[in-house]
């Protein structure tokens, strides 16, 4: 069996939109900070308290979305902590983004053993199960590798069109890349930069809470300490791949989650022996990889980093 | 209200103020950790009392605070150092991996020494190794421009992984079954005890030495000078004929070295084995100590002592009351945050108009 027959499975493909589905909604949250000028580091430890708060709030007896929309506002809550900081305060992103992951991750560690003391084995809930799309499910192969997926896998791919519009087709939208390109004319517009910058941070951090709450509450049905795993620190990377394109986002995180799903099945069937690390290696040195490729025609929004102050020429 | 505030440059900074910033921040940081300890149910004086007491309340405890601080004040000052050039390097938990793998390569038999000759190798190892884990980092910047803060971080991972892939193939103790842990280091190579039946090592030594090296250097050296330079203004001091290029290979260099360092202090002085566990974090909680210390390498001291008495305080707090220990993480991210915004205030005044 070679690389064709493993293309040629149902289990490839849906595992690829399985894989990718909590790197869609990350990916999209960092490129709407980044778009709006912030670069939100905060991304990991956001990813991991959305795990644990939406997991938590089924486990406490919630319902599954109330959990998402537990676990969106939990982020957004951090992010506008991150946004007070960096957007209000203009203090370095970099240092204040590293902060709020070390805080949301340990937090979340924190407040895990304190509901939960004595858990040995993690428990477990009931996570979003399977949906048959009727009809379009029936489809062979296709229906069983696209539409056969649980409903946050839906969720995911259509909020890309919903985020692409939000940008390019809105005056929202307008605003928050002005606010990423060019802060003093969004100002000159009579608009509050900080308003559109904070903003844009809270959103996008609720995106990567719901990108988190993915793994606890459809991926998996437990919350283990470190699942995130670096997960968020590839959405940056995928965001720079993407060149700050929602469509491409999309694309870049399909892919990605492809040659993820590719080399664990390819692992399982080569005849020669590699050892398991460098199989886990490959989404970290792809990211890597990735960045190399698309250094060259990298356009960063103008103003990213660089703190709006009023009444400051720049 | 957002709308009227604005910040305004202070002319000077009492050197009061500068000094005070993050003990006001660190202040705050309890007091904020302390609703969650009221949460748990226990008495936050008690707590605090018991994390001290657990810190520095015996002998012992010293001991251990201390030899939990060799580590972190070597990756406070490699974050120190990057940072003072605005180079984010937010790896020094990957170069770290990298120092002890160094060390353990040239300290379980590839060469013997005596201990005046093997000690200097080994930290000498450890910081090659440790520096050249940024090397490609620095290089893709350079000449590619890629950013630094996502290479580094990446690398963290890919670093960790082969550490492990090494560990459980070619580098096993083929003495050992089970766990994965590579050869001891041999006994010219390992650190002196400082203290009498404790795990205080010569690495501490060698840390405040570090730091006291670096803050010679950042102050009085034109090395220095132009990572300061590169740091404050980049256009500014490439214009001023600094080469920003070299000056940043440099700057990677020396903290990728440092906190390769680190690397050595734990493999051959407190563990004496190269294991997966050899650091619980000890690199990002190396940014953490640089922030408290404004990066101030001479701060990164009393910063790191801080942290390392967070740790080792909780450690036996939680054996005491009913409070989880990732309250240590939890408080050492609230201080660093709390500090930061408190030495921003130093700096700038807020008018509301």
């Amino acid at each position: 069996m070679d690389v064709i027959e493993i293309l040629a499975t149902v289990g490839f493909w849906a595992a690829t939109l399985r894989i990718a589905s909590p790197l869609i909604f990350a990916t999209l949250g960092e490129l709407i900070c980044e778009r709006a000028g912030v670069l939100n580091l905060g991304i990991e430890g956001i990813m991991t308290m959305g795990a644990m708060a939406g997991w938590m709030w089924v486990y406490q007896g919630g319902d599954l979305w109330g959990g998402v929309l537990f676990a969106a506002a939990v982020g957004g809550a951090f992010g506008l902590l991150h946004a007070i900081f960096t957007v209000y305060f203009g203090l370095s992103q970099h240092v204040v983004g590293i902060g709020i992951t070390l805080l949301a991750s340990s937090l979340s560690f924190f407040l895990f053993r304190m509901i939960l003391p004595a858990a040995t084995t993690p428990p477990k809930i009931t996570a979003f199960q399977v949906y048959e799309v009727p009809y379009l499910s029936d489809i062979p192969f296709i229906g069983q590798a696209f539409f056969t997926q649980t409903p946050l896998t839906y969720l995911a791919l259509a909020v890309v069109p919903v985020v692409w519009y939000g940008l390019y087709r809105t005056p929202v939208g307008l605003a928050v890349r002005m606010a990423g390109e060019n802060p003093a004319a969004v100002e000159a517009q009579g608009i509050d930069v900080l308003a559109v910058r904070g903003g844009a941070v809270v959103v996008g951090s609720a995106f990567m809470a719901v990108g988190g709450a993915f793994l606890t509450m459809s991926a998996f049905d437990a919350f283990y300490f470190g699942m995130v795993n670096g997960r968020g620190w590839i959405c940056i990377a995928l965001v720079i791949f993407a060149s700050w394109r929602p469509m491409k986002a999309l694309f870049g995180a399909l892919l990605f989650a492809g040659l993820d799903a590719l080399q664990v099945r390819a692992q399982q069937i080569s005849g020669v022996f590699i050892p398991y690390q460098f199989f886990l290696m490959m989404p970290f040195v792809l990211s890597i990889v990735a960045m190399i490729f698309m250094s060259r025609s990298a356009t960063y929004p103008k103003a990213l980093l660089v703190p709006f102050r009023r009444g400051e020429r720049i | 209200m957002a709308r009227a505030m604005r910040f305004e440059p202070r002319e000077r900074v009492s050197v009061l103020a500068a000094a005070a910033a993050p003990l006001a921040g660190v202040a705050v940081a309890l007091l904020l950790c302390s609703v969650l300890i009221l949460w748990t149910g226990e008495s936050v004086l008690e707590a605090y009392w018991l994390l001290l007491k657990g810190a520095f309340g015996t002998k012992f405890a010293i001991t251990e605070t201390l030899s939990r601080a060799t580590p972190l004040i070597l990756t406070g000052l490699a974050a120190a150092v990057a940072f003072r050039a605005k180079f984010w390097n937010i790896g020094a938990e990957g170069q770290l991996y990298c120092g002890a793998l160094a060390a353990t390569w040239v300290g379980t038999g590839l060469l013997i020494l005596p201990p005046v000759l093997m000690i200097p190798l080994l930290f000498l190892a450890g910081a090659l190794g440790g520096g050249a884990a940024l090397l490609v980092p620095v290089i893709l910047k350079n000449r590619l421009k890629v950013d630094e803060v996502v290479t580094t971080l990446l690398l963290n991972f890919i670093i960790l992984l082969f550490v492990s892939y090494l560990l459980e193939g070619p580098l096993k103790d083929p003495m050992l079954m089970g766990w994965p842990q590579a050869a001891p280091i041999i006994d010219e190579g390992v650190l002196p005890r400082l203290v009498e039946r404790s795990r205080l090592h010569l690495g501490l030594v060698v840390a405040v030495g570090a730091a006291l090296m670096v803050w010679l250097v950042m102050t009085f050296t034109v090395w220095g000078y132009e990572i300061r330079a590169v740091g404050h203004n980049a256009a500014a001091a490439a214009f001023s004929g600094i080469k920003i290029n070299r000056t940043i290979i440099r700057t990677a260099l020396l903290s990728g070295g440092l906190a390769g360092m680190a690397g050595v202090t734990e493999v051959a002085g407190l563990k004496g084995y190269l294991t997966l566990d050899l650091s619980p974090g000890f690199g990002y909680a190396g940014i953490a100590v640089a922030m408290l210390a404004q990066l101030h390498p001479i701060g990164v001291l009393a910063s790191a002592l801080f942290l390392s008495a967070i740790y080792v305080g909780a450690d036996s707090m939680s054996r005491g009351v009913n409070i989880p220990t990732y309250i240590a993480d939890v408080l050492v991210a609230t201080s660093m945050l709390a500090v930061v915004l408190s030495v921003m205030l130093t700096r700038f005044r807020i008018r509301f108009n």
